[in-house]
């Protein structure tokens, strides 16, 4: 915990979670309550100010943030448990099962998400949180799923694994109780990956007026803050503060995900100490084994 | 030479299984498309169009053998069906009228956005130690905001506020297209804002990737060399450290393009830009399955292309890929 990145990410994700459990909870009330003064500016009254029907922006924020980080959350959660079958699966067997699964995953690593999801969304009958959670998990496990692959066949070798199968247990409790929890470090980084992904997607969709609009959500605010102009006339106290949360949440995650990164790959590390020439700088350190060979 | 004959052979693939899933979402989804439509207008459909729908899907009696074959046959004439919002005009025409806008926009902004993003990547991991390193938390943050959210603030400040630039359409109402002076910057001027935000928008991914690479490069012995040898700085960093640092840059520009194509549809909506995604999201909205399967389509072919001219590019520039065979 010494990284400050992984420090303020968890900060900011506290920060937004805790938002996200108890703040609709102290901010009770309707967020789509009309009525009120529209379009006004911050105040003490609204601290965020008011949509062109009057809806509090800061009431609307607290719970929204339930709706964008609940499907964010709820669809990573699908990507992973996918991306944790498809690759360990893989991975582990080899052959014919790997080479096939592994196609699949290239191929959904390649074709673009978002209009994919657009046209996933076109067909739900019904756009629920739990379907548009679903639709965009079918497009992003893709990326985890090559991640684990790779760990998992230059994990499958090891002698742990061959003790194991030795000890004639089967394939499955193999890959799921004595792999898994190996691969849980880079299985955490790819989720919060995920999640970000997972959380622009949902915002994406819901900007386009394609999730539910009935829920409010950042993207749905931002959607009906672009149909309502709140643009030509000069509103920003509707649309900063959800688009703000998006790339906050973004970026505590990102943050976190870097910090990790720099205790596997050392070399990755930002260096405190101004220095003067780059050779000096690698000399320090190599004398502080920061530095393989 | 086998590593190009199985890429090519992956995108052949790919090609296929991108055909096959738009002939299979509309046949998985709950429901026939054609049913729910007429259902959701209340009957009050032309026939006329019922039919194109019915023979744009290639839903009839016949079974799903003999309407994946008819899909088939017909893509492969370029049919892609008529167009329900725009009846009784051809998908293929709708999208032969934007598809321009969108490649032309999406085009230059990524190609600027990858020029700028590898040259402030190098330059990051270079002075590695120094005050550059704070670029780092502002591109995480800058990589987790949403591109559409960039378009709205960039509306906001320099289109409503400032009034240097239009915010809508991809070109003024008192020109007429044709290929001279005044269309010809008048396009410009309207492509400015949407190419700034999908730069914007776009450039973080290239300059974390390109510094990751970078960083790495320069630890490696023949950079070390370099600089004994006593070559100057910039030889140094760009001859020897980022001319190989590149490559695998190459590799993860191509695949984000899915994204930068994913985010370019998010920039055209809110700029009302006449390209692919506006009419993605006018195919979806009127529930006009034909035009939105076409697009995707063709979204995903041109996709799929750039990614085979990265591959190609790779070999050309890494002779090591040319002797694996």
């Amino acid at each position: 915990m010494r990284s400050w990145k992984i420090r303020i990410g968890l900060l900011i994700l506290a920060f937004f979670a805790l938002m996200a459990v108890v703040g609709p909870l102290l901010l009770t009330g309707d967020p789509s309550a009309t009525g009120g003064e529209a379009l006004a500016g911050p105040s003490a009254e609204h601290w965020l100010g008011t949509t062109q029907t009057g809806q509090d922006i800061l009431l609307q924020v607290v719970h929204g943030s339930r709706v964008s980080l609940g499907v964010g959350v709820l669809s990573a959660v699908i990507a992973t448990a996918v991306s944790i079958a498809v690759g360990l699966v893989g991975g582990y067997f080899g052959g014919v099962v790997d080479e096939a699964l592994s196609v699949l995953t290239n191929i959904f690593l390649v074709l673009p998400a978002l209009p994919l999801v657009i046209v996933l969304a076109g067909y739900l009958p019904q756009r629920g949180v739990a379907s548009v959670a679903v639709v965009i998990a079918a497009t992003g496990w893709a990326w985890g799923a090559r991640i684990l692959r790779a760990q998992t066949l230059s994990i499958r070798r090891r002698d742990f694994v061959e003790a194991a199968r030795a000890g004639g247990e089967k394939p499955l409790r193999i890959i799921f109780y004595e792999i898994l929890p190996v691969e849980l470090p880079v299985i955490a980084t790819s989720f919060l990956a995920t999640v970000v992904a997972a959380i622009l997607a949902e915002a994406g969709l819901s900007f386009l007026g394609l999730a539910d609009l009935s829920t409010v959500s950042w993207g749905s605010m931002l959607y009906f803050a672009q149909n309502g102009q709140a643009l030509l006339v000069g509103a920003w106290w509707w649309f900063i503060p959800p688009g703000l949360c998006i790339a906050l949440v973004g970026a505590g995650l990102g943050l976190m995900n870097f910090g990790i990164d720099e205790i596997a790959n050392p070399r990755l590390r930002t260096v405190r100490a101004p220095r003067r020439s780059r050779r000096e700088s690698t000399a320090v350190l190599e004398t502080a084994g920061e530095v393989g060979p | 030479m086998r590593f190009l004959a199985r890429r090519l052979g992956f995108y052949l693939l790919t090609a296929w299984a991108a055909v096959t899933l738009n002939f299979l979402i509309p046949r998985l989804m709950p429901g026939d498309p054609v049913d729910l439509l007429v259902a959701r207008l209340k009957g009050n459909v032309d026939p006329a169009a019922i039919d194109a729908m019915k023979r744009a899907f290639g839903i009839s009696d016949a079974g799903v053998w003999q309407q994946y074959l008819d899909y088939l046959g017909n893509l492969f004439h370029g049919e892609l069906g008529r167009s329900i919002t725009f009846f009784p005009t051809e998908v293929s025409t709708i999208i032969a009228g934007s598809l321009p806008w969108t490649v032309g926009l999406v085009g230059v902004a990524t190609l600027l956005s990858y020029l700028v993003g590898t040259f402030l990547g190098v330059i990051v991991a270079w002075r590695r130690g120094s005050w550059l390193d704070g670029v780092l938390p502002a591109t995480t943050f800058m990589h987790a905001v949403p591109y559409f959210w960039v378009a709205l603030a960039l509306v906001f400040v320099f289109g409503v506020t400032l009034r240097w630039f239009p915010v809508s359409r991809a070109y003024g109402l008192d020109v007429m297209p044709a290929f001279d002076g005044p269309f010809v910057s008048s396009v410009l001027y309207h492509a400015a804002l949407p190419a700034i935000t999908i730069v914007i928008a776009s450039m973080a991914d290239r300059i974390l990737g390109m510094r990751n690479v970078m960083v790495t490069t320069l630890g490696e012995d023949y950079v070390v060399m370099a600089e004994a040898k006593g070559l100057t700085s910039r030889r140094v960093m760009w001859a020897y450290a980022a001319r190989n640092a590149i490559l695998p840059n190459i590799t993860s520009f191509a695949l984000s393009l899915g994204f930068v194509v994913g985010g370019s549809v998010l920039t055209e909506i809110v700029f009302s830009y006449p390209g692919i995604g506006s009419m993605l999201l006018k195919g979806v909205e009127n529930e006009d399955f034909p035009l939105m399967q076409g697009i995707f389509l063709v979204i995903s072919l041109a996709v799929l292309a750039a990614n085979l001219l990265a591959d190609l590019a790779y070999v050309v520039l890494d002779p090591r890929t040319r002797q694996e065979a």
